[in-house]
């Protein structure tokens, strides 16, 4: 792990202008390495997908960098954005929106590579659908046909269509029921250990990244307050709201459900008092 | 656009759709392009069905009867009179064997005046209804899509259209220039009824620039060309198709009341709007002399009006499954128009189209 791969530093996401100026990411710094499986938890308004969509362009970066192997990419023209969109990709939350609902899987798929102006194209698309495990007629079917599981499984082929090194997954399993959610979650890791891909991973659920995250780093209002080991910051939170967003986990043992729920109002009474 | 009802959960039934119905429309739509589901929904509309029939035959019928007639070029056509020719007025200009729509008062045969009206009010509402469409979906695509300042000048824009009354402005450029030809009038009808299309564009690229695959079609770097055209156009064809349709029954009434006006097409040529205008002064003596045009105007824009409602009912992602003809029927009673066939043919086409998902029916 020598350079790392992506690097945030200082950066600070603002909506909106003057008066009405708010920002929802304030100072926030990290390193992505090759890799590695980094997951930003967080709450909902925490500024976790903003984090993801400003690496992504999508979302507008008032401060700080954001670079990939050391150049800048943030704040850059459209023109050199189409270069970094072969190593950046990204996965989104919602399956049912995320793909054109009037186009094939074989033309989602072939569409990255259409717009980068990659080679490769149609004869790909079966190589895609086999990595992520669809047979190879889901080709000339669309979006609709497909279960939110299939569904999620076309948009990790899609951001791998490009073979990149990195990719953003903005909470890929929160739409999906919690069988599917493993068998993505899964698919995922083993994608990363066939490809070398670098995930960014963000989720609202400590208990879900726990297991296939390398670091874990905890967001609270726009600011990390916690990044360390997967292990440790799951295990032996630090910080208070990381303790916090652990207790508010549910566990499936009523009986641990129950010890946990005391142990979370201590915390949460002990916070306030 | 599309059903939310993923193929493998079953359970996920939206409220009130029963497992089976659904499973019903998942078997049809499984495996078919959006078009081809919109095509066969479309020919289960009996209405849209029968409209385009008419109105294919109101077409084929003016056309072939008088022949064309584009600058100096003349098609012949299997009719005896032609529209312009004046012929000795038989039988008090009424009705008769060879003039079965009666002459107008200088001899000319009524038949073959209808039918190059209908040509001419048919190709002023294509016209208009190509130049309104075209001009719609660029101004709507562009404010929806760039939003900022091109939204406001473009809607702004609009808004003053919108003002203008296009009676006035056809009035204007009639007495102007004298005569619009059909084709200047569908121009000039085009180019003032767009409005509408275009705000409905907008709005469909306002909710639709914000759907996640477009980010996702920006983050694989595709141009602002390339996502207007390739990711949100064709999510917008259902609005765009059913209100271009509406727009050309509503060129084609607009047509007819300037040609009344007199400020339309102009003699010695002719429209449906013109007969009637020019036969006004007979309406209690020879009421045939407008009964007819009024007859095929009432015809074409309620056959646009049909084939639009038709295609709206097609596009409808809300409108997952026609009902059964079974269901139809039961639900006109005896009183519609297509009752008696769709009556007789009922038990068997919905049991048909019980047995094979639905696919028997046409």
């Amino acid at each position: 792990m020598s350079q790392p791969i992506l690097e945030v530093e200082n950066l600070v996401v603002t909506f909106g202008h003057g008066r009405h100026a708010k920002t929802v990411i304030s100072d926030v710094s990290f390193a992505l390495h090759a890799g590695e499986t980094l997951s930003m938890v967080g709450e909902s308004g925490s500024g976790k997908t903003t984090i993801g969509r400003a690496i992504l362009g999508l979302a507008p970066v008032s401060g700080g960098t954001v670079r990939y192997r050391g150049e800048t990419i943030s704040n850059i023209s459209r023109n050199a954005r189409r270069k970094i969109a072969r190593e950046v990709q990204v996965i989104f939350q919602d399956p049912y929106s995320s793909l054109n609902p009037s186009m094939r899987i074989e033309d989602i798929l072939v569409e990255p590579m259409a717009a980068a102006g990659v080679g490769g194209g149609r004869a790909r698309v079966r190589e895609l659908l086999d990595a992520v495990g669809l047979p190879s007629d889901a080709a000339s079917r669309y979006p609709r046909e497909f279960s939110g599981g299939q569904r999620q499984r076309i948009a990790i082929a899609r951001a791998l269509a490009l073979e990149p090194s990195v990719i953003i997954c903005d909470e890929p399993t929160s739409a999906l029921d919690v069988t599917t959610q493993a068998r993505v979650l899964k698919l995922l890791k083993d994608i990363q250990d066939a490809t070398g891909v670098a995930y960014l991973f963000i989720s609202h659920d400590l208990g879900v990244v726990h297991n296939i995250s390398d670091r874990i780093a905890v967001l609270y209002r726009g600011e990390i307050v916690e990044l360390d080991d997967a292990r440790t910051v799951a295990m032996h939170p630090k910080d208070e709201y990381t303790r916090k967003l652990q207790m508010a986990a549910p566990v499936a043992d009523p009986q641990l459900q129950k010890e946990r729920r005391s142990a979370r109002r201590a915390v949460l009474f002990g916070s306030t008092a | 656009m599309t059903t939310n009802i993923p193929v493998q959960e079953p359970g996920h039934n939206e409220p009130g759709v029963t497992d089976e119905a659904s499973n019903l429309e998942l078997k049809e739509v499984e495996g078919l392009s959006q078009g081809q589901i919109v095509r066969r929904r479309f020919f289960r509309h009996k209405g849209a069905v029968i409209a385009m029939i008419v109105l294919a035959a109101i077409i084929l019928l003016s056309t072939t009867s008088v022949g064309v007639t584009i600058g100096p070029w003349r098609t012949p056509g299997w009719w005896p009179f032609t529209w312009d020719a004046l012929t000795p007025v038989e039988n008090r200009t009424r009705p008769s064997l060879a003039h079965p729509f009666g002459q107008d008062e200088v001899g000319r045969d009524i038949f073959a005046l209808v039918m190059r009206g209908t040509q001419q009010s048919l190709s002023v509402m294509f016209i208009a209804g190509i130049i309104a469409t075209v001009i719609g979906v660029v101004i709507g695509a562009l404010s929806g899509y760039y939003r900022k300042a091109i939204d406001s000048v473009l809607m702004r824009f609009t808004d003053v259209i919108i003002t203008i009354p296009i009676i006035v402005i056809g009035a204007v450029l009639g007495v102007a220039f004298g005569s619009l030809g059909a084709s200047v009038l569908g121009v000039v009808i085009g180019l003032f009824s767009w409005t509408s299309l275009a705000r409905l564009v907008r709005a469909e690229f306002l909710s639709l620039r914000e759907r996640e695959f477009v980010d996702a079609a920006r983050v694989a770097g595709a141009r602002d060309r390339r996502i207007i055209f390739r990711h949100i156009l064709p999510n917008t064809v259902g609005v765009i198709i059913v209100n271009s349709t509406l727009l050309m029954a509503a060129a084609i009434l607009l047509e007819t009341a300037l040609s009344f006006l007199g400020f339309g097409v102009q003699s010695p040529d002719t429209s449906l709007g013109k007969i009637i205008s020019d036969n006004q002064a007979a309406f209690a003596t020879r009421p045939w002399l407008f009964w007819w045009p009024g007859l095929f105007i009432i015809a074409i824009a309620l056959c646009i009006n049909f084939i639009g409602d038709g295609l709206r009912d097609a596009f409808d992602p809300r409108q997952k499954r026609m009902p059964s003809a079974r269901a139809l029927a039961k639900g006109k009673g005896a009183n519609a128009v297509t009752g008696d066939v769709a009556a007789a043919n009922a038990p068997i086409a919905s049991d048909l189209s019980e047995r094979d998902g639905g696919q028997g029916t046409r």
